[in-house]
């Protein structure tokens, strides 16, 4: 892809080689991994409980 | 030298009537601002709200183009006079703007000022939809949304402004501004599942940084509604339009984490100052913004290089890398009283320094502080524990989810976003104005005389104190009228018209 061959500025680069978006597997990846898995236990409850329904019902009028 | 940036921030909430058959989001918003405002002259509060006092449209001009002219074909926008419309003792502007309710903070001196009058404003939609709920018919109940976008085309504002030196000619704002409002949804893009604009479909974008990249159609322009540009040129400057200009930005998301609010204002107020004092010397010119805009929105790496008129490419954090780094310097040299002071600059700068490098390095890590990383972390989430594509309703319905201020719903509150304001001075600030702006004077003289004042606006108070004809206390210097210049003498008068009389009015 074109896109990719990306010319770097030189800019006040702080790391030139950008680490791929791979999950951290450090201690602090694993805590954050379990604290998102706490989170999307508890918010289970509080979901809208007809997601279509509500989406379809989510009109607003244009403003500004 | 470049002048002190007073700053606001104006907001439209999304709003719903849950459990009615027919939802009139006009009626729905003069309901909500009504039972707050009665709440309120109830008692319910020391300071009231002034519900008795009107917006003064003496000076609004909406349709002013900061370009000098108007170009064919283009509309002004309108002014609602008959809608509901109160002004409150934070100095705030509470009122109904075409479908929405809409909070316009009063005028604050510096970035974390603004945080603190943004979550009032939240603070007092959630106490107005309490108040307004207590008349509606037993199953309904009013909601209202921090978000802009139905998810169906349809786009609402959060808008900022910020006080400028009118001899700066508006070219060089064009310019010097339009990389960095390309490139600032890196750390206050709110987020959204998929796109509204035309023929892109979720595939191609499943999840993007902005809630508004998908509705703008133009550079530079007056409109709001519609072809709305990433350059407004709105010239409303509701102070001494000789000197001033206020830069009224529209293209923003309304934000829910405190650290993507600051750093919105805040580099903001640092870019426009570098820009009047001329501090800029690289000029990033994109061979095609509009397009730009929404490239940096749909790009999840934060990698894809952006097409420049020379033909040359850089990336949005590279650009946020450079106004950063002139920033700093612009700290050293200049020093920085326009956004505050010292200690308020560098924890800009500070901050601003920190959302780059976790965004660079791994972009999950700024979860805690900036909405489209804290939303795309839960909604992906939920995707993968469930096993769902990206057009999933529920994907979408969590994704306005987000942005219910409902307290024990919204979950923006849930997700452990980072707080720099305190519970106290949020509270304190839904009724007591800023100190360091004319905020001031407007709030304290509603609070103390609110009888005796008919109208307010922006830069002007009217009292009627009885037999005279009404008067006009004009406030056309934002940054006079704060608690050093006038707190003594609001303190020593005893009634409305000896503030007149020793003002000289």
């Amino acid at each position: 892809m074109a896109e990719r061959e990306q010319k770097r500025k030189p800019a006040p680069a702080k790391q030139d080689e950008v680490v791929d978006d791979a999950p951290a597997k450090s201690e602090t990846g694993e805590k954050i991994k379990a604290e998102l898995d706490d989170l999307l236990d508890e918010i289970d409850e509080v979901l809208e409980v007809n997601a279509e329904e509500f989406v379809k019902s989510y009109v607003q009028k244009g403003g500004e | 030298m470049a002048l002190r940036k007073v700053l606001g921030i104006e907001t439209e909430y999304g709003i719903l009537i849950r459990g009615a058959a027919d939802s009139n989001p006009i009626a729905a918003s003069s309901v909500l601002i009504n039972a707050y405002v009665n709440d309120l002259a109830r008692g319910a509060a020391p300071a009231g709200a002034t519900p008795k006092i009107g917006w003064d449209f003496e000076d609004e001009s909406p349709g002013n183009d900061a370009r000098g002219y108007a170009p064919e074909g283009t509309m002004a926008p309108e002014i609602e006079t008959h809608l509901v419309n109160a002004v409150l003792t934070n100095g705030a502007r509470y009122y109904v703007d075409h479908a929405h309710p809409e909070l316009s903070t009063p005028e604050c001196a510096d970035a974390r000022t603004v945080v603190v009058f943004d979550l009032a404003a939240e603070a007092i939609l959630r106490r107005s939809m309490t108040a307004a709920n207590r008349t509606l018919p037993p199953g309904q109940e009013i909601v209202v949304y921090k978000n802009n976008s139905d998810r169906k085309g349809n786009s609402y504002g959060c808008h900022e402004n910020y006080l400028m030196d009118r001899t700066v000619p508006f070219g060089r704002i064009v310019t010097h501004v339009m990389p960095h409002f390309i490139t600032r949804q890196l750390f206050c893009g709110a987020g959204k599942v998929g796109s509204e604009a035309n023929g892109v479909p979720t595939e191609e974008v499943p999840f993007q940084l902005s809630q508004r990249a998908d509705f703008f159609e133009e550079e530079v322009g007056l409109e709001t509604t519609l072809k709305r540009p990433i350059v407004n040129t709105r010239d409303e400057p509701h102070a001494d339009a000789q000197k001033y200009r206020r830069l009224h930005v529209i293209v923003g998301d309304a934000n829910l984490a405190e650290v993507s609010t600051f750093l919105k204002v805040g580099t903001t107020a640092l870019v426009l100052s570098m820009i009047e004092d001329d501090f800029l010397p690289r000029e990033f010119v994109f061979a095609a913004p509009v397009q730009t805009l929404r490239r940096v929105s749909y790009d999840l790496s934060l990698q894809r290089p952006l097409e420049l008129v020379d033909g040359s490419t850089v990336t949005a954090l590279e650009v946020q890398w450079e106004l950063l780094d002139r920033a700093k310097k612009f700290g050293e040299v200049q020093g920085f009283e326009c956004v505050g002071g010292d200690e308020a600059g560098r924890e800009i700068v500070r901050r601003w320094e920190s959302v780059l490098a976790a965004l660079e390095t791994d972009p999950s890590s700024a979860a805690d502080q900036v909405d489209w990383v804290a939303k795309y972390r839960l909604i992906d989430g939920y995707r993968e524990r469930h096993g769902l594509q990206w057009d999933d309703a529920r994907l979408a319905a969590m994704d306005i989810q987000y942005h219910d201020l409902r307290a024990d719903k919204g979950l923006a509150g849930r997700v452990g976003l980072e707080r720099i304001t305190t519970d106290g001075e949020v509270e304190l600030a839904t009724v007591e104005p800023p100190v360091d702006t004319r905020a001031y004077f407007r709030g304290k003289c509603l609070q103390r005389w609110g009888d005796a004042i008919v109208a307010a606006n922006w830069d002007s108070l009217v009292f009627d104190i009885g037999g005279d004809p009404l008067r006009r206390v004009p406030m056309m210097e934002p940054m006079r009228g704060t608690k050093s210049h006038v707190g003594s003498l609001i303190d020593e008068c005893a009634s409305a018209a000896e503030l007149l009389e020793r003002l000289g009015t």
